[in-house]
């Protein structure tokens, strides 16, 4: 076996630069005679635009230009796109407001893009941008989610009753039968709680124009650099694609916030040509990641599931209404159907499922995905209402789950919404979390719990999730604009060091580490030979990017597929040094072997021959480079069970998560350390969304969480210390790695195993975020609490 | 941030030589709301004096029994001081309590005070302790006149907060229900057992700290969790906001007035 290959808890390369202070983010970037770019942005969730007076701000020390929405319809440029393209129950396509660069004739949300000062300092950049004069006449915002249907206002006016589509999946008719015959329903109604990404770094850009050359360069904040060259060049029309280097160094997270093109970034490039060339940068303050990065969830939904006299699923009825905000953002149109509905079997069998998803406009900051992205909504509605189901039914919330589990006997699946499970074995991962946690001992903890004061519960929840979304003709019938496809070449050098070029993409998630394991177990060289390269347009191969766990499942792949054709090559040219047939060379940890002798050749001494011709077969090309792109046949589908303990203080209702067990089927593990890093992440952001974070706007669209005084960010003494288990795996059949994805299930599977364990402990069900106020409220109107008081 | 001029005066006539000159000017201590305050361009100085370097206004002595505390003296310094943890363990443990390790490491007492947040915890420990606030214009003011309003206090334009002398109460403690984002009080409650009587003082319940005169009526007649029990609070007057109602701030007085009882002993 290789050292540090796969299956080494090898720690993160990248970490010595990130820890002291050496990594290379964006603002680290400082270009010579660079500008400095700051947004004027709306004060007014709606509002018409009457008149804007630029005089008086172009006349402010060191301003180089002032821009708006009027300067971007004359230079002719496009607007921003939704790259998915959703059809209503009608057949008739998503209605699309435009969504331009800078805004024109209207602001739809409070913090919209108005115009942009480019100037010599940022201090002047900022005065000036005060000074702009812009008049607006308010408008009657569409604040909030339940009142946009019918609302007197419209966010665009060509989009009647804010009503961006209204789709469905599922066969209606079957499910309204199940229901007909069932022997008990159980309905809930839910809010799925809306979330600001809060990634470390704020995005930031530095726009170049390089009149020499008339070519543009564009470093930024992104999770898929090759998707902002695409839509820039394509779409939005600032620079054709082979002008235009999109570079994303060093990326201070993300959790989708940076997948979206954004107007800001844009603006910046094409302000450097408007300046003459001059680099222009731009880095959002706090305040401007609250009021523009897209935002997460946000659903209401009304969830009604049919059983059986035993408690079996007989069907699933959910209706669903999302939050899109004011304009569409690159993906939106996909986290609350695609991404959302299809995962509601969950890990059940139930075999008739019916969703429909109307989807507004409201005058609010658009909103994308989120880490998990339309399946920690899934799974949340799911969870618990299958809690809640088991309460009404009398069962033991475990024995209800196990009881409907698709058995592992039963893969490839096919549910009833659309998607194939390929493998899973729900059962394991629910009997090692019970057994972890001990769920039998659990009415000794809560007794020893109450003599405290204390009310304690616990909750199940049993995630299911798509990741790797693919494949590109399957999700390009669905309406998806681009392929799903992933890239990779490696390269080796003279010396037989390898360089991995990828084109995806990290924003924390250790794929250097994990991508070198990777390369060092398939070539067999040392693991400190390999170098990954990713984030440049310039320097990798078109890739998709990062997102949806899809790094290791898809891009991992491709880099195993162009090490297979490494190992190709290399068998040639190992036969013709070893004077042996290419059919009898054997691979294995760095060495071509002749089989059945002790004749071999080590792949740097292959890879010399290579760059060296002098002996070599003839007609092959010298060199050691190849290069493979990816296409699965199919998501992967990580799935586990989450179990959390909690401790509610009923004189206050503060929720003390006291234990919390995560056992997850990922698959076959690369770097054990990572993916448990990366559970741990999660979980904490599942358990920001059940506790703490949410966003509120008041009644006129103002964003009343706009800072960390008041949206509640989790920390480390809001969490404890993590159990977790990524052993359970059902190794995946759509990567040969057998790998599944991990970034997003922490946040995917925690919320419903957090909301469950308080209903547990008090005996109702509390919206997300569960803070005290709403338990202490919960406790005073249940009986449960009331009886231990 | 506006451009402002900056001074960092060493001495306090200095700093209050500064100030009288220059209506424009304020005063920075620890910045840890003022910094905010300038980044956002929410306040336009022409100078800021930054009372950091004055040795006179830093430091913990004892003074008649009680303790007298300058007024850029840093939360931390008060929360590790064994001084303050033997004669008023319950101010160490209320510094203790304030914000994270980094913003106890720069603000400050007088910071504090003169800011008066409505949800800042010293307040309620100078109001609960009856305590006094001396200033560079040798006033003493009683806690009880000291904040005024919300954000007001009874400093003049030029005054500086020089110290805060806190007598010895024979009992006291401070409960705090932090709110989870800012961890500021949403309710906070410092009771006390001192020579003049029984002090209660709630911050972060209204728009300004004050004295649970129920409370204190109560507590007087019986120092128990029984009599605190049979008191009703009037959530009339108190906050309500995105991170609790009136009625639920009511009902936290009397959750951590029973918790700060259990802790005062
Ligand atoms: C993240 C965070 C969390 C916090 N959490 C808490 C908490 O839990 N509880 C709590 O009580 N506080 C909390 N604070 C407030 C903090 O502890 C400081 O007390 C507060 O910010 C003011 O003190 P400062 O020394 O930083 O004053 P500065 O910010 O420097 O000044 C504040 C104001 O007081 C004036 N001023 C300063 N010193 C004097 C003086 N000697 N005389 C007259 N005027 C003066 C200044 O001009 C300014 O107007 C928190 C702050 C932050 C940033």
């Amino acid at each position: 076996m290789v050292e540090k290959g796969i299956g080494a808890r090898v720690p993160r390369k990248e970490d010595l630069r990130f820890i002291t202070g050496r990594g290379r983010y964006t603002d680290d970037i400082n270009q010579p005679g660079q500008a400095y770019a700051v947004f004027v942005r709306s004060p007014h969730a709606h509002a018409r635009i009457k008149r804007i007076d630029k005089a008086p701000a172009l006349a402010m020390p060191g301003v180089l230009a002032v821009l708006d929405g009027d300067d971007v319809k004359a230079d002719g440029l496009g607007n921003l796109i939704c790259g998915w393209l959703v059809k209503s129950k009608d057949g008739s396509p998503m209605k699309m407001g435009k969504h331009p660069l800078l805004a024109q004739e209207k602001v739809r949300y409070v913090g919209d893009r108005v115009a942009v000062v480019v100037a010599e300092t940022p201090a002047q950049a900022k005065d000036a941008a005060e000074s702009l004069v812009v008049e607006y006449e308010e408008l009657e915002p569409v604040a909030e989610l339940d009142r946009a249907h019918g609302a007197a206002a419209l966010v665009h006016e060509e989009v009647a009753n804010n009503l961006c589509y209204d789709w469905e999946l599922g066969d209606k008719a079957a499910v309204e039968a199940a229901f007909a015959k069932a022997h008990h329903v159980t309905k809930m109604e839910l809010v799925n709680n809306r979330l600001v990404p809060n990634a470390m770094e704020p995005r930031a850009a530095i726009g170049h124009w390089d009149p020499g050359q008339d070519a543009y360069t564009l470093w930024l904040t992104s999770q898929n650099p090759h998707v902002h060259r695409l839509v820039i060049s394509a779409f939005i029309g600032i620079a054709p694609e082979h002008k235009l280097r999109v570079v994303a160094p060093d990326v201070g997270g993300g959790f989708g916030s940076k997948i979206f093109i954004y107007g800001e970034e844009c603006v910046v490039l094409w302000a450097s040509k408007k300046i003459g060339g001059r680099p222009v940068k731009w880095v959002a303050e706090r305040s401007e990641s609250f009021l523009t990065d897209a935002h997460g969830r946000d659903h209401v939904t009304t969830a009604e599931l049919a059983l059986d006299q035993e408690g079996n699923f007989l069907a699933l009825r959910v209706n669903t209404k999302a939050n899109l905000g004011a304009y569409m953002s690159t993906f939106s149109s996909c986290i609350p159907t695609y991404l959302y509905a299809t995962l509601l079997a969950g890990q059940y069998k139930t075999p008739a499922i019916y969703c429909d998803v109307q989807a507004y406009y409201t005058n609010t900051v658009p909103v994308d995905a989120y880490r998990g992205a339309g399946r920690p909504e899934a799974s949340f509605l799911i969870e618990t209402l299958v809690d809640q189901a088991a309460i009404e039914m009398g069962m033991d919330p475990a024995e209800i789950r196990r009881k409907n589990f698709i058995p592992k006997t039963a893969f490839p699946y096919q549910t009833p919404v659309a998607l194939v499970y390929d493998t899973g074995d729900y059962e394991a991962c629910l009997d090692e979390a019970l057994k972890l946690v001990d769920y039998a001992g659990f009415p000794a903890r809560r007794a020893e719990s109450e003599r405290r004061g204390k009310l304690r519960g616990i909750g199940i929840s049993c995630y299911i999730e798509a990741c790797g979304i693919a494949p590109s003709a399957v999700v390009g019938s669905l309406g998806a604009g681009v392929g799903l496809w992933e890239s990779a070449k490696v390269r080796f050098t003279h010396t037989g060091k390898v360089q991995v070029l990828t084109g995806t993409h990290t924003h924390g998630q250790g794929h250097e580490t994990t991508f070198s394991q990777l390369v060092a177990e398939k070539l067999g060289v040392p693991y400190e030979d390999v170098e990954v390269i990713h984030g440049d347009t310039e320097k990798t191969p078109v890739g998709m990017g990062t997102y949806g766990s899809r790094s290791l499942a898809v891009g991992g792949e491709a880099i195993v597929k162009a090490c297979d054709k490494i190992i190709a090559k290399g068998k040639k040219i190992a036969a013709h040094l070893l004077e042996a047939s290419e059919a009898d060379i054997e691979f294995k940890d760095g060495k071509f072997t002749v089989a059945g002798t002790d004749k071999s050749k080590t792949i740097g001494e292959v890879v010399f021959a290579a760059y060296v011709p002098h002996n070599y077969p003839a007609g092959l090309e010298p060199g050691m480079e190849e290069g493979a792109f990816f296409d699965p046949p199919n998501f992967t589908f990580p799935a586990g069970t989450y179990v959390c303990e909690v401790e509610v203080d009923p004189q206050t209702g503060k929720v003390d998560i006291v234990k919390f067990v995560a056992v997850d089927d990922f698959g076959n593990v690369v770097n054990p350390m990572i993916v448990e890093g990366q559970v741990h992440g999660g979980l904490v952001q599942g358990i920001g969304q059940a506790l703490l974070e949410g966003v509120r706007y008041d009644e006129s669209g103002q964003l009343l969480t706009g800072s960390y005084m008041d949206y509640c960010m989790p920390r480390a003494d809001d969490v404890p210390s993590f159990e977790v288990v990524t052993s359970r795996g059902t190794a995946c059949t759509s990567n040969s790695l057998g790998v599944k994805g991990c970034g997003e299930a922490g946040a995917i599977g925690a919320p419903a195993a957090v909301i469950n364990a308080i209903r547990n402990a008090i005996g109702v069900r509390v919206e997300m975020p569960a803070t005290p106020e709403r338990v202490w409220r919960a406790i005073q109107s249940s009986p449960l609490a009331k009886a231990a008081e | 941030m506006y451009a402002f001029d900056y001074h960092r005066p060493a001495s306090l006539a200095e700093a209050a030589q500064l100030l009288a000159g220059n209506p424009e000017a304020k005063l920075l201590a620890g910045g840890q709301t003022y910094i905010p305050t300038l980044k956002q361009r929410l306040a336009k100085p022409a100078a800021v004096i930054d009372l950091g370097r004055i040795a006179e206004l830093r430091g913990i002595r004892e003074e008649a029994g009680g303790l007298t505390i300058g007024a850029t003296t840093r939360h931390a310094e008060v929360a590790g001081s064994p001084l303050v943890e033997r004669v008023i363990p319950a101010l160490a443990a209320l510094a203790e309590g304030i914000g994270d390790p980094q913003v106890r490491n720069c603000g400050t007492l007088g910071g504090s005070i003169a800011n008066n947040d409505p949800a800042a915890d010293y307040p309620a420990a100078v109001v609960g302790l009856g305590a006094t606030v001396r200033t560079s214009k040798g006033r003493s003011i009683a806690g009880d006149d000291f904040f005024t309003g919300m954000f007001e206090t009874a400093l003049e334009p030029d005054e500086i907060v020089t110290a805060v002398h806190f007598p010895k109460p024979e009992k006291a403690a401070y409960a705090k229900f932090p709110n989870p984002a800012s961890r500021y009080a949403i309710v906070g409650v410092f009771l006390a057992k001192t020579a003049g009587g029984v002090r209660v003082a709630v911050t972060g319940a209204a728009p300004c700290v004050f004295r649970a005169t129920a409370l204190e009526q109560a507590l007087a007649q019986s120092w128990s969790a029984a009599a605190i029990d049979g008191v009703t609070i009037d959530a009339s007057n108190l906050n309500s906001d995105i991170h609790a109602q009136a009625d639920y701030r009511a009902h936290l007085i009397k959750v951590m007035a029973k918790r700060a009882l259990a802790a005062a002993g």
